[in-house]
């Protein structure tokens, strides 16, 4: 990292070339082997202080964790232990009780629609989504609605993408127990007014959780400013492992709330006249972790530290800026969601070309991105359409990126004409 | 580029742009609902079918990309008057040809015009794009209620 002057702007302080040069996968390895990968919504790429700790951790310290007393077995429990107090500074938080692991952002989730939801959501109840979730973040709730007969309502956004938040506040009644809200829309980049609505939510007696997937990657997360009472992301998208992820939640509400799955670990005591459960965030932890994920997760958090987060969130900010107007300089495209706020993610359709048949051209052209519904079918009802073409953004993105985009989306329009 | 122009071939384009038999054939008596939950392609055949089992007519209508478009135009032009046998034939023939490379001394011009679509097995994320007009076109003969998929 270069280091800053302090009338540089916080953009130009930020060295895309050695944070890029970091990623293996993205060498450039002769012509017509550049990969172009422009799918981090979708996952990350990971640096090589992640592979390299994965490897490093298989090799030499690998051993199962709360188990052993061994002293392979300890370092382990530890390492994996010091985990929970790096996603609490990522998260602006201090307490490693409040960090369950799970498999992702979706387990999370999961977890607490079961767990919190079963104990505290009843027929007559209402859970409130907003209609640009991820299917991670409405049928975990559909499947509790289904069980309890409690109701799912969805609030309403904007043709630009962004929540209206005096409907989502007119959607709240003496039955709403739960809000559940993307911090960051995967399909639009739309950047929620979380601590607003959780501030709604709160002032109402309302428990809420944001999903936090597509946030982390891309900023500063303070958990405690926002006022949410769960907090979910997945480690894959912030540079880390596939298989593991945070629950964050507020300690006294983890505390009362009964186990997810049942299995080792999990237990305080077990006999078959009756079982006592762990304290959280053990009691929500079954079964042999993914020790290795959880390991490259704090990798993944601590090469993020070295980041200049502001900088880079600047350059991203002017990078998405490059890309929207190159792309609408494009005839016949439309880009979807335009919240001033938003997050390098760029939606689009072109008039000429189905996403499908836009992403097989752009892929021939080394071009990675992602067509279809982004697991927001919901969303895409909202617009029309049946699938969308989206490229992404990550720390590792610079222009000859967009550049080779707006190219390959110029053959897209030759073999269409 | 050169695959690509081996995919997107003019018939292809032709096709999507143009699809034939759009729309809904009068006196319909079967049809069948295709959906590629991949991709979001959905796709509505219509036959007419007469007592000896051929079908007669044949329309489709729905949204895809240009491959799935194009093949169900294609497929409709190619079935017409065939039997339920003749159908199965070109079913199993046309998925070899998007899936399979070219045994030694076969002949994929039988399909004729649907030999366009070779250049799918090069891409194997869009063969259930190609696929879907011909499970949906079974699933119109069979007349069952499911929504046919390409799974």
């Amino acid at each position: 990292m270069s280091v800053a002057s302090h009338d540089a702007l916080p953009a130009d302080r930020f060295d895309v070339a050695a944070v890029r040069a970091q990623f293996p996968v993205l060498a450039d390895d002769g012509p017509g082997r550049t990969l172009t990968y422009l799918d981090s919504a979708a996952t990350a790429q990971k640096p090589q202080a992640v592979i390299d700790a994965l490897e490093d951790f298989y090799t030499r310290e690998y051993a199962s964790v709360h188990r052993g007393v061994y002293a392979l077995s300890v370092r382990s429990t530890q390492r994996f232990e010091a985990v929970r107090e790096k996603v609490c500074r990522l998260l602006h938080t201090s307490d490693p009780r409040e960090v369950v692991f799970t498999r992702g952002t979706t387990e999370a989730i999961n977890l607490v629609a079961t767990s919190w939801g079963g104990q505290n959501v009843s027929a007559g109840d209402e859970i409130v989504v907003t209609q640009l979730e991820h299917h991670s973040n409405i049928v975990p709730w559909q499947l509790l609605c289904e069980r309890t007969g409690a109701r799912l309502r969805v609030a309403p956004i904007g043709l630009d993408g962004c929540v209206e938040v005096d409907a989502f506040e007119a959607l709240l009644g003496p039955r709403t127990k739960l809000v559940a809200l993307a911090h960051v829309s995967n399909a639009l980049g739309t950047r929620l007014p979380v601590a607003a609505l959780c501030q709604l939510a709160r002032s109402r007696g309302i428990t809420s959780l944001v999903d936090g997937a597509q946030a982390v990657p891309h900023g500063s997360v303070d958990v405690l400013a926002i006022g949410c009472d769960f907090y979910a992301f997945s480690a894959h998208k912030v540079f880390g492992p596939t298989g593991t992820g945070v629950l964050w939640g507020r300690r006294d509400l983890l505390d009362a709330m009964p186990p997810y799955q049942g299995g080792g670990s999990m237990i305080r005591s077990v006999s078959f006249e009756g079982t006592t459960y762990a304290d959280a965030p053990q009691r929500f932890e079954a079964g042999t972790p993914d020790v290795a994920g959880v390991i490259g997760m704090g990798a993944a958090l601590d090469w993020l530290e070295e980041i200049d987060r502001e900088a880079a969130a600047a350059f991203e900010c002017e990078l998405l800026r490059y890309a929207s107007e190159a792309l609408e300089a494009i005839p016949g495209l439309h880009i979807f969601g335009s919240d001033p706020e938003k997050v390098g993610v760029l939606s689009f359709s072109l008039d000429c070309a189905h996403p499908h048949d836009i992403a097989t051209i752009l892929d021939r052209e080394g071009v990675a991105i992602r067509a279809g519904h982004h697991c927001a079918q919901p969303l895409m009802e909202f617009y029309g359409v049946p699938a969308m073409a989206r490229a992404s953004l990550a720390l590792y993105s610079d222009r000859s990126d967009i550049d080779a985009l707006v190219s390959a989306l110029e053959t897209t329009r030759e073999i269409f004409s | 580029m050169d695959d690509l122009r081996d995919l997107y071939q003019s018939t292809i384009l032709d096709h999507n742009k143009s699809p034939r038999n759009f729309g809904v054939p009068a006196d319909s008596n079967r049809d069948a609902e295709g959906y590629n939950p991949l991709c979001g392609d959905e796709l509505h055949v219509y036959l007419r079918v007469d007592a000896a089992g051929r079908i007669d007519d044949i329309g489709f209508e729905g949204s895809g990309c240009a491959i799935s478009r194009a093949s169900a135009s294609l497929m409709t032009e190619y079935v017409k008057n065939q039997s339920r046998e003749e159908v199965d034939r070109v079913f199993d023939a046309f998925h070899d040809l998007v899936t399979k490379a070219p045994k030694e001394g076969a002949t994929p011009e039988s399909l004729g015009k649907l030999a366009v679509f070779s250049g799918v097995r090069e891409f194997p994320m869009r063969v259930k794009c190609a696929t879907l007009a011909w499970h949906t076109l079974r699933a119109a003969l069979d007349q069952t209620d499911q929504t046919a998929v390409t799974e």
